[in-house]
């Protein structure tokens, strides 16, 4: 099985350690992954600001990159969300698209429903709440989402589940938008923010240590405030914690 | 060109021309084990009350429940305790004091606590909603699930106004505080004989 | 001004703000209790799509079904392209009665077609008999929602309000006490009116009546008493049969407000003793967006405002920050199809969350819709030339690995030297009110490819 790894633009420059943690899950889970290194940016900002034009230029780019592994993993929900939902406007009918819009998956999302492990061989002895980003939640279907009446799951607990000595808060509201949105947090900054503060409060009121995710831009978005508001909480992307780091 | 043809023509000239199928409304559907105490439950949930009346004796309910009222009246006619004959006026601002109308229904409709009103005897529509209280009469065999089930029960080939009544008027404009009775009446009971 | 400036001021006052995000949000929470004690919802949402979706595709069949079965019934119908012609019909029927007082129930699209301050300028006293309305339109304020036009004000405002036009008790803001007196204030215009406009929930093609849902009996009690009857309704309002209103009115009022149904689902197939029924199929422009692929579904809309309540950014910025008679994500949807250039930043005004995709009971692909609507944004030229600057030179080192790896390290090495002023200036949006992340040393790639070489 060939895996590519693909890093948000952003992670890359900003979250090494968070990135090389994705690359160590998939390791020490036996896998072969590889990270081309030519890879930059999924296109999804542009794209969200409504440049079909350059998001299409970037789609292409990642079409050819990627095409030729059986499967491409990023810890990120909303550029897998970017690639799933979005790209066929640019790639549908091109050579290899078929495949790499079924072949990529968030990292969480691929333990889950491909690599299936019984064990992570780690161990986090604290109180985490869970941030349910919005593109994961919704467009990948990590977990069961509060508008559906369906039955209830989580894939992100399931997996987190298998780390030792964790513990989970129960939020008052599991799955509200911490108010990232791409390049929204500076179009709508005032809004932004002031979603950012409730969902950092709902997690410190919930008693959790560590508010967890599988999206390091809204955790960043989040982080900044917490830093600036200096509040006794601090955010992990997921994949530290399943490496077994802390 | 008629506003009627050229808003048609631009319909026409916009639809697609794949059209989907009407599906079956008949889905499978809620079903109560005791449709009673759910019309109950519904009902009192939006601010109405639901009495099974054993004797059949309306007019003794009506007695006993409502003995300060000024002015009653009623579309049953099997009622005598009433005091105007609602149907009398020419006009309906002639109701507009009224204490407490007694009226027909034609079934409840267990999910949601309302009944179907009808009522070709009735004159006057206004009535239901100028009344300060209402009592809703039904036949204690017709309660029924769901909307669905209520739907096979009703048609307008003829011309006429029909309304599903659940609870008595209400409203939550100000600061999402619920307070029971809006513009129409302030209490909704029914009564099942 | 567009929707950053207006949410911004909503924002600044951080208590309001949060108050209404609650209030909206209880209303969410009263809607999930209900869904979820309902085993068949999801079938009844695909059901509803599916019922809509069949009769926008065949909309001019239904229209003129309708038209014929409510003419059968001894109902006038009128059509009207655009808010002009609505609003000319509407006073004609007026003048030609010698009506001069209208009461009106809720009716969204009056609120669009400005029916009110047209009727007024040419001698019509209207009145809104809908609590919330009846406030906002004393308060000479649109309505901040689809449902809860009011929704905006606490009860203090609606006392003060009260006082000032009803002469209620001075510093009495019980809501039981003010409801209270305004239903005495407005049974007084509901016995004096010489006609009642209401809007339409449903036209049902089948037996060419409408349906009229309400909690407050306003509707009913506007459309009892005066001869005449006017109704209001969009094209998109037709569904083809009478049975198809069990699907809509389980769907309806739980999604609105929580309830199993509203107080009064009234349907309407005749008008009163001696009286006059007329009712008004209005476009507007909804047919056009029937064209368009991305947007038509918007038509399917039974205007519950779950969407709205959901939006975590409406909860924040409020009904008025939109610009538009709708607001949130429904609004922003049919604002930018109506008028990209004036709505252009109501398709931003939104994190693309997507959980008013999820809430709606017609399953429309609201967060879909805006998305490309934004492409149209830009594609007209309107997102504005810095923005696109911006994401162009962005685009452009994106698509040169070597010159992305450049910027990164150059990035990685002179912010973290940056003095705090120059680093938090007013240029940087992101840190007026957060930190920035802290710059590590090495990116990603650099890491890996040292590790790649120690191998
Ligand atoms: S778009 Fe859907 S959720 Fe929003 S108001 Fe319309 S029907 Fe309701």
């Amino acid at each position: 099985m060939k895996i590519g790894l693909f890093i948000p633009c952003f992670m890359n420059e900003l979250y090494p350690e968070a990135s090389m943690a994705t690359l160590k899950v998939l390791e020490n889970l036996g896998l072969h992954v590889e990270y081309p290194t030519k890879q930059t940016c999924c296109g999804q900002p542009m794209a969200n600001t409504g440049c079909a034009h350059e998001a299409g230029e970037l789609a292409h780019r990642f079409l050819k990159i990627f095409k030729n592994y059986d499967y491409v993993v990023a810890p990120s929900g909303s550029c897998v969300a970017m690639v799933r939902e979005n790209y066929a406007q640019f790639l549908d009918g091109e050579d290899g698209f078929e495949h790499l819009k079924t072949h990529t998956y968030e990292l969480v999302e691929f333990l889950h429903d491909v690599v299936k492990p019984i064990r992570m061989n780690s161990k986090f002895p604290y109180k985490v709440g869970i941030h349910n980003s919005c593109h994961g939640h919704r467009e990948l279907g990590m977990a069961s989402m509060s508008e559906r009446n369906l039955p209830a799951f989580s894939k992100i607990e399931k997996i987190l589940s298998l780390v030792d000595d964790i513990e989970f808060v129960t939020l008052k509201r599991n799955d509200e938008c911490c108010g990232f949105g791409g390049t929204f947090c500076v179009s709508e900054d005032a809004i932004s923010v002031a979603m950012g503060i409730d969902r950092v409060n709902d997690h410190l009121n919930a008693g959790a240590k560590i508010i967890t995710g599988i999206d390091m831009s809204c955790l960043m978005h989040m982080q900044g405030i917490i830093d600036r508001d200096k509040l006794p909480i601090k955010t992990m992307h997921i994949a530290q914690i399943l490496a077994g780091e802390s | 060109m008629t506003s009627r043809e050229s808003i048609l023509n631009n319909i026409k000239k916009n639809i697609p021309s794949s059209t989907i199928e009407l599906p079956q409304t008949n889905i499978a559907h809620a079903i109560y084990k005791d449709k009673n105490e759910k019309f109950k439950t519904s009902l009192a949930s939006v601010g109405g009350n639901a009495v099974w009346l054993e004797d059949g004796n309306i007019d003794e309910f009506v007695r006993k429940n409502y003995s300060n009222l000024e002015i009653i009246v009623s579309t049953c006619k099997e009622i005598t305790c009433t005091n105007r004959d609602a149907n009398k006026p020419n006009t309906p601002h002639a109701l507009e004091n009224v204490d407490l109308a007694i009226i027909e229904a034609e079934f409840g409709v267990a999910e949601n606590g309302a009944v179907w009103v009808k009522n070709s005897n009735n004159r006057h529509r206004a009535l239901y909603f100028l009344a300060t209280q209402l009592l809703i009469i039904v036949n204690k065999n017709n309660i029924v699930d769901t909307m669905h089930e209520a739907y096979e029960r009703i048609e307008f080939n003829q011309a006429g106004y029909g309304t599903f009544i659940s609870g008595p008027s209400k409203t939550a404009d100000i600061e999402q505080s619920l307070v029971i009775g809006a513009h129409g009446p302030t209490s909704a009971c029914v009564l099942f004989v | 001004m567009g929707h950053p400036q207006l949410a911004k001021k909503f924002v600044a006052n951080n208590e309001r703000m949060k108050w209404h995000d609650k209030a909206i949000w209880f209303v969410r929470k009263k809607r999930d209790l209900a869904v979820h004690g309902l085993d068949e919802w999801e079938d009844l949402r695909e059901i509803a799509k599916q019922i809509k979706t069949h009769t926008i595709n065949k909309l001019d069949f239904y229209l003129e079904e309708f038209e014929k079965n409510a003419q059968q019934k001894g109902l006038h119908v009128h059509w009207a392209k655009d808010a002009e012609e609505h609003n000319e019909i509407v006073l004609k029927l007026l003048l030609n009665r010698g009506a001069k007082k209208l009461v009106k129930s809720k009716s969204m699209l009056t609120e669009e077609c400005h029916l009110n301050p047209y009727l007024e300028k040419n001698g019509i006293k209207v009145i809104d008999t809908d609590l919330g309305e009846r406030i906002v339109q004393l308060r000479n304020e649109p309505p901040s929602h689809i449902v809860l036009p009011a929704i905006h004000l606490k009860k203090e405002d609606v006392g003060k309000t009260f006082e000032k036009f009803l002469k209620t008790q001075k510093g009495n803001c019980d809501p039981t006490y003010l409801t209270r007196a305004a239903r005495n204030h407005l049974r007084k215009k509901f016995l004096n009116a010489d006609a009642a406009l209401t809007g339409v929930n449903f036209g049902i093609a089948q037996t060419g009546g409408i349906v009229v849902c309400t909690n407050e009996g306003n509707a009913d009690l506007g459309v009892s008493l005066a001869k005449l009857h006017i109704a209001s309704m969009g094209i998109e309002k037709i569904i083809p049969r009478l049975e198809d209103l069990s699907i809509f009115t389980r769907l309806l009022a739980r999604s609105a407000t929580g309830q199993a149904i509203t107080s009064y689902t009234s349907h309407f197939h005749a008008p009163i003793e001696h009286g006059e029924m007329h009712i008004i199929i209005v476009d507007n422009g909804r047919s056009n967006i029937l064209q368009n692929e991305d947007f038509k579904q918007s038509l399917h809309c039974i205007r519950c405002g779950a969407c709205i309540n959901t939006c975590p950014v409406y909860r924040r910025s409020g009904g008025h920050s939109y610009g538009y008679t709708i607001p949130g994500p429904i609004g922003s949807t049919l604002g930018a199809s109506k008028d990209l250039k004036a709505n252009k930043t109501l398709p931003f005004a939104c994190t693309l969350c997507a959980s008013c995709s999820n809430v709606c009971p017609v399953k429309i692909d609201l967060h879909n819709q805006l998305y490309k609507h934004r492409q149209n944004v830009v594609k007209r030229g309107l997102l504005g030339t810095k923005k696109y600057a911006i994401l162009k030179v962005a685009t452009w080192v994106m698509k040169h690995p070597s010159l992305f790896d450049f910027s990164g390290k150059m990035a990685r090495l002179i912010v973290p030297k940056l003095p705090r002023n120059i680093l938090y200036s007013k240029v940087n949006i992101w840190g007026k009110k957060r930190e920035l992340p802290k710059f590590p040393q090495k990116s990603f790639k650099e890491l890996y490819k040292q590790r790649e070489e120690k191998k």
